[in-house]
């Protein structure tokens, strides 16, 4: 049983016009077994949210606290905040050539459990995540994220959540540009991962259609970097049907 | 002004010798067609760095190698080992050897001065139709640490339709100014890696000139380690239709190490392909880099195809890689031309995305790096060079890696 825990967050990012305050005054808390929509317009800091989480170092974190089971989180560096289990699935994967996607997750697999996985079970549990989400075994091989269509990357991503077995996942617009087939898939891999009760998940939309699919405990709305509005599954059909423009009327 | 075309490939010497006046240095020669080559060491007045061809080298440390006062080069510097498979053969000659100085003329004042500095040359001979049964390994050790220049000269002969892989490797100390002559015969294919790996304090210059015979393939491959200054100038050309020339480079520059890789692939021959990718990493205050790439595509040289590439990854600060890609098309009849280059710091996004899966960020950038090298470590196709060349990255890598730990 995980808990991350987001009190009073601040962040701002550095712009030539000095320091401009993106969150102001996050709070949110993510326990294993619950998964939190994050909805919002653009442009409402649900990004960056998800990037301060992981360790961005664009994002200064001017504010509040983040905890993983009591500890520190922005004290820890990106990886060190990997290794205590959480994860983020980004909106735009980076390529990262020469790089094999097979070397990839056994490097990351083994920098997480401190030592190299059984090299059995790991190429099968490899194999089976791979096909569960019909990725092309030729994948293995391909440089990570490179030449990778846009729902390529996104199941890679999913891949790497079934495989790392993350406390807290965040999944950043994992929906966005998807095509309903391949958002089925990705949602199934969501799905099988949340299945085992053990992950926290953090899934950022801006639209509802993934909810659809990975049906969420708790809706949160996000505007002008904190969150408006919270409530249950309910919400976001509030939203799909009203938009958000009741949040975003001047007051 | 100046009209000898270095395009006469073969050539001999006395044709070599018989240009006239020239003018050529303070102003730079708009078209590489027009760039002198010659026999004669007056054609070459001792540069000054002002010249196009000497505007990013480090004057004062090549000096030894221009032989200014004209006295020639000392003799023995170097210490030629060759073990080679039973089909190739192997001869030490003297310079008046006719072979000798028949692929091209020397193009500059090192290049020049190596052609009248050595007295005995190696000549590695693969005979026609022969396919050699294992790599042939040339050693190159520099015996000397006075800083005193010396010559070498070697030539690789690969004769029609034959086939092997000869490695030449640079090690030791030395100030060594050396010419390859490397010709493949029609239909020959025939891989030459040149690997730099020489001790500090080395300065090392060499005119690589290749000619590549009708429907032959030469794969050059270059790899650039070790030594103070490094300044290699492959020069290519075509005896007749099909040739194929790759032209691989990999080097890693360390705190003020100076490598400089110049190519020339002269497309004057129809039907050629040349493909050049170079590849080099940087790392250290006043490490430098350099890689120029001329390719001339002449007017008779329609289905001309070619394309050259150099990338360039900047590890640290302090370090500077310059790019200079050269491409002259004087018929619009070919199958393509194009050239690319990019030189970049080492990427935070890609550093951030392994680390936010929990790989240390020492282990991220190794990754990074190894993988920048990868797909031409992979093209080379010399498995005992491919690994090699890891190992040297790695080598070269623990030294960064051992820095940033002091970091923390």
């Amino acid at each position: 049983m995980s808990t991350l825990e987001i009190r009073d967050l601040h962040v701002s990012v550095e712009t030539k016009e000095g320091a401009k305050p993106i969150l102001r005054g996050v709070d949110l808390t993510i326990a294993s077994g619950q998964t939190h929509a994050i909805m919002g317009p653009n442009g409402s800091g649900k990004s960056t949210l998800a990037y301060s989480l992981a360790g961005h170092p664009k994002y200064q974190i001017t504010g509040g606290e983040v905890r993983l089971d009591g500890q520190d989180v922005l004290a820890m560096s990106v990886d060190e905040r990997a290794r205590a289990g959480m994860f983020l699935a980004m909106q735009y994967p980076v390529e990262v050539p020469g790089v094999s996607v097979s070397n990839f997750l056994r490097t990351a697999k083994t920098a997480l459990d401190g030592e190299a996985p059984a090299l059995r079970h790991w190429v099968k549990d490899v194999k089976t995540a791979m096909e569960r989400l019909r990725m092309d075994p030729a994948f293995a091989d391909r440089s990570v994220n490179e030449g990778f269509s846009g729902g390529e990357k996104k199941r890679h991503e999913i891949l790497q959540m079934e495989l790392l077995k993350p406390k807290i996942a965040i999944l950043d617009e994992t929906d966005s540009g998807l095509d309903v087939d391949a958002l089925r898939i990705v949602s199934e891999g969501i799905n099988r991962v949340r299945e085992g009760g053990e992950v926290g998940v953090m899934l950022i939309t801006h639209y509802t259609r993934i909810l659809r699919y990975v049906q969420p405990d708790f809706v949160h709305v996000f505007v002008d970097g904190r969150i408006a509005e919270e409530g249950g599954p309910e919400l976001a059909e509030q939203l799909e049907a009203e938009g958000y423009d009741r949040f975003l009327a001047p007051a | 002004m100046t009209t000898e075309l270095s395009t006469s490939l073969p050539t001999d010497h006395s044709r070599a010798v018989a240009d006239g006046a020239h003018s050529h240095g303070l102003v730079p020669e708009a078209s590489r067609a027009a760039r002198l080559t010659s026999f004669d060491p007056a054609d070459f007045p001792v540069p000054t760095g002002r010249e196009e061809e000497w505007r990013f080298s480090p004057m004062d440390r090549l000096a030894p190698l221009f032989d200014a006062a004209g006295e020639g080069l000392r003799e023995g510097g170097v210490q030629v080992t060759v073990v080679n498979p039973p089909e190739v053969g192997v001869e030490i000659v003297g310079r008046d050897d006719p072979r000798l100085g028949s692929v091209g003329r020397p193009g500059d004042r090192t290049a020049v001065t190596a052609w009248h500095g050595f007295t005995d040359a190696t000549i590695v001979t693969v005979p026609p139709q022969t396919v050699a049964s294992s790599a042939t390994s040339v050693r190159v050790e520099g015996l000397d640490r006075t800083g005193e220049p010396t010559a070498a000269h070697l030539m690789v002969h690969a004769g029609e339709l034959s086939e092997a892989v000869v490695v030449i490797d640079h090690v030791g100390a030395a100030t060594l100014t050396e010419t390859v002559e490397i010709q493949a015969d029609d239909g020959a294919h025939l891989t030459v890696v040149s690997i730099q790996d020489w001790e500090p304090g080395s300065v090392h210059a060499a005119a690589h000139r290749l000619s590549v015979g009708r429907d032959a393939t030469v794969k050059h491959v270059v790899v650039t380690l070790g030594g103070d200054v490094v300044r290699i100038t492959p020069d290519a050309g075509f005896t007749g239709e099909g040739g194929d020339v790759q032209a691989l480079g990999l080097y890693f520059a360390d705190a003020d190490q100076h490598q400089e890789h110049r190519l020339f692939i002269d497309h004057n021959q129809p039907s050629c392909r040349s493909r050049v990718t170079y590849k080099g990493a940087l790392q250290g205050d006043g490490a430098r880099t350099v890689w120029v790439g001329d390719v001339l595509i002449q007017a008779h040289a329609e289905g001309t195809d070619t394309y050259e590439l150099n990338r360039n990854l900047v590890l640290t600060d302090g370090a500077r890689a310059d790019s200079v890609p050269n491409l002259e098309i004087e018929t619009g009849e070919i199958e393509g031309a194009g050239h690319a280059s990019a030189t970049g710091r080492f990427d935070d996004e890609q550093l951030f995305y392994l680390m936010s899966r929990g790989v240390h960020e020492i282990d991220a950038r190794r990754l990074v790096v190894r993988g920048f090298f990868a797909e031409l470590i992979g093209q080379v196709g010399v498995p005992e060079v491919e690994e090699r060349l890891l190992a040297a990255i790695e080598d070269e890598l623990a030294a960064s890696m051992a820095a940033l730990e002091g970091e923390r």
